[in-house]
């Protein structure tokens, strides 16, 4: 007979196993593993651009909260793929991701984390630190490396509230992992470059979160511009930008129609001025 | 007896085991469990701050345990793993509190048969659905037992002094406010006093949140919330406009005793205006 003490809760498969730990992908690891992304696959040929890709993601800081916006197109070399695709995620209460490259390795990663940062939650009772948050999600990312370089690229955009400082913070990441905490604003994917010199213009100190949604929609535009891969707003199937907010009252996605006011705002005031608000001079 | 030293009928280690864990169990303070219009409320006495009594499993499952604290501890761990590995695996969906209360169950009765020492605890698995219909409490005892339970379950301490208190006062379908001063009610002996606010653990699922359903309602929030179910009493305390219509509503031992007792104001009066409203 076994003993109580040899099978703490008289379980025969672990799930009642002290690992040690309230990481989640831990415990997933040894308790059912093939259930983890593979990493250590090698593929017989690159298959970058054979698989979709998520494009641009942009977030900016604004006083007591940050703002997230991605675009809907998903590429697959010179084919758009998908015009809806969904990649802002919440991931807890206080915090989301966008992701860019990969979409289903971005997808699966999104997953995993929000599991990770709700397990831990559950069982320590009590939230991550910001930091935490940060830390964990690079560590992911560096486990991807392998698949990265054949060609599956995941990064991802993360943004979360801090109620210590009572603001919200931005970090990003490379293929290697990271955490690059980013001051005021960030864009990741392809049309992050122009998405970044947009914001570097437009972007205002204190803002309030309605202003900064502005922004991040007009830089998305200035993306959708002039990069191929990125979509702009699809005005005859009316599919919008993905908008969140976070702030001391938690996540929050934007309605369509929210976003959709925005969009026409904008739209109406680039059509007297295509390139979008002028920044002064001096 | 031509019995053997050291035999003990399988009858008799039984109900060993099961007269042990009863003891343990009845040691502590009772846990209330109850269904409110728009989902189900947790409420335990516990002045501890740090050690729950009450907590998550998933995104519609609440746990609440009494009992030995490392015991039930260890299940509501193994209950988080099952629930984020099943999520993980499938879909979020897919997690129910019928299957967490069958790995309980399973366990529990396991333990029980197998260990010297069955576990010291009962546990409350509640599933918070999209309707009332759709809301489920079990409760699950040491020996792996499971009671489907309708509306309300009681456990722990003076367990079924508690229920039966419990079922006098709950009405289908209450704002939470009520649900609150039903349970407090449920909690108080009568004649007793009431746990301060402070030593009030209390959590709801609440199905009107999004993602996830399970919610602690701590300090201001709380005592709000107690505030509004407590402000029927003030205008039942006035005992010239109430005394003809409570005695015929409710039993009378409890009213006129805690009327005309030495301590007046704590319980009477609550537990008096909810007997009133109450068809049931």
């Amino acid at each position: 007979m076994a003993s109580h003490r040899d099978l703490p809760a008289g379980l025969a498969n672990h799930l009642f196993r002290n690992t040690g730990s309230s990481s989640f992908t831990e415990f997933v690891g040894s308790y059912a593993a093939e259930l983890l992304p593979r990493r250590d696959n090698v593929l017989a040929t690159p298959i970058g651009d054979q698989v979709p890709h998520a494009t641009t993601i942009l977030a900016a800081t604004f006083a007591g909260g940050v703002a997230m916006a991605g675009d809907r197109r998903a590429t697959a070399g010179n084919i758009i793929s998908q015009r809806d695709v969904e990649k802002v995620f919440r991931t807890d209460d206080y915090s989301c991701m966008g992701i860019a490259g990969t979409a289903s390795t971005g997808i699966e990663m999104a997953r995993l984390y929000r599991v990770e940062l709700e397990h831990y939650e559950k069982m320590e009772g009590r939230t991550l630190s910001v930091a935490g948050k940060a830390n964990r999600l690079a560590t992911m990312i560096r486990g991807n490396l392998g698949m990265a370089m054949q060609g599956l690229v995941v990064v991802p955009l993360f943004a979360a509230y801090d109620p210590d400082r009572d603001g919200g913070r931005i970090f990003s990441y490379d293929v290697a992992g990271g955490p690059y905490e980013r001051e005021r604003f960030d864009a990741i994917g392809s049309g992050s470059i122009f998405a970044r010199g947009s914001l570097k213009k437009l972007y205002r100190e204190d803002a309030s979160a309605d202003d900064t949604v502005m922004m991040l929609i007009q830089g998305l535009y200035d993306a959708a511009d002039d990069d191929s891969a990125t979509g702009g707003p699809d005005l005859t199937r009316k599919i919008w930008p993905i908008v969140s907010v976070i702030d001391a009252d938690g996540y929050r996605r934007l309605s369509d129609e929210q976003v959709g006011g925005y969009v026409e705002q904008m739209l109406e005031a680039r059509m007297i001025s295509p390139d979008g608000p002028i920044a002064p001079l001096r | 007896m031509s019995m053997p030293f050291g035999y003990a009928s399988p009858e008799q280690i039984m109900r060993d085991k099961a007269d042990y864990a009863r003891k343990g169990i009845a040691r502590g303070r009772s846990v209330v469990v109850l269904q409110y219009d728009d989902g189900i409320v947790f409420v335990a006495p516990n002045p501890s701050r740090a050690l729950h009594k009450i907590s998550e499993i998933y995104d519609r499952i609440g746990f609440a345990a009494v009992g030995r604290y490392n015991e039930f501890e260890e299940l509501r761990l193994g209950g988080i793993r099952y629930a984020d590995i099943n999520g993980y695996t499938y879909d979020r969906s897919d997690v129910t509190g019928r299957g967490l209360a069958n790995l309980y169950a399973s366990n529990l009765g396991r333990i029980f048969t197998e260990s010297i020492k069955s576990l010291e605890v009962e546990v409350v698995v509640a599933e918070v659905g999209d309707t009332p219909d759709g809301d489920a409490i079990y409760r699950l005892t040491f020996d792996g037992s499971v009671f489907d339970e309708h509306g309300f379950a009681a456990m722990g301490g003076q367990a079924e002094a508690v229920a039966t208190r419990l079922k006098e006062h709950y009405r289908d379908g209450m704002p939470l406010a009520d649900a609150l001063e039903v349970a407090l009610t449920a909690l108080t002996e009568p004649g007793g006093e009431r746990t301060p606010v402070a030593q009030l653990e209390v959590a709801v699922l609440d199905r009107t949140r999004e993602h996830r359903k399970f919610l602690r309602l701590t300090g201001p929030r709380l005592e709000r919330l107690l505030a509004r179910a407590t402000t029927p009493p003030p205008a039942a305390e006035q005992p010239p406009a109430e005394p003809p219509k409570e005695p015929p509503t409710d039993e009378p031992p409890a009213e006129p005793s805690a009327g005309s007792g030495e301590k007046p104001p704590p319980t009477g009066p609550d537990g008096d205006v909810d007997d009133g409203s109450s068809p049931l």
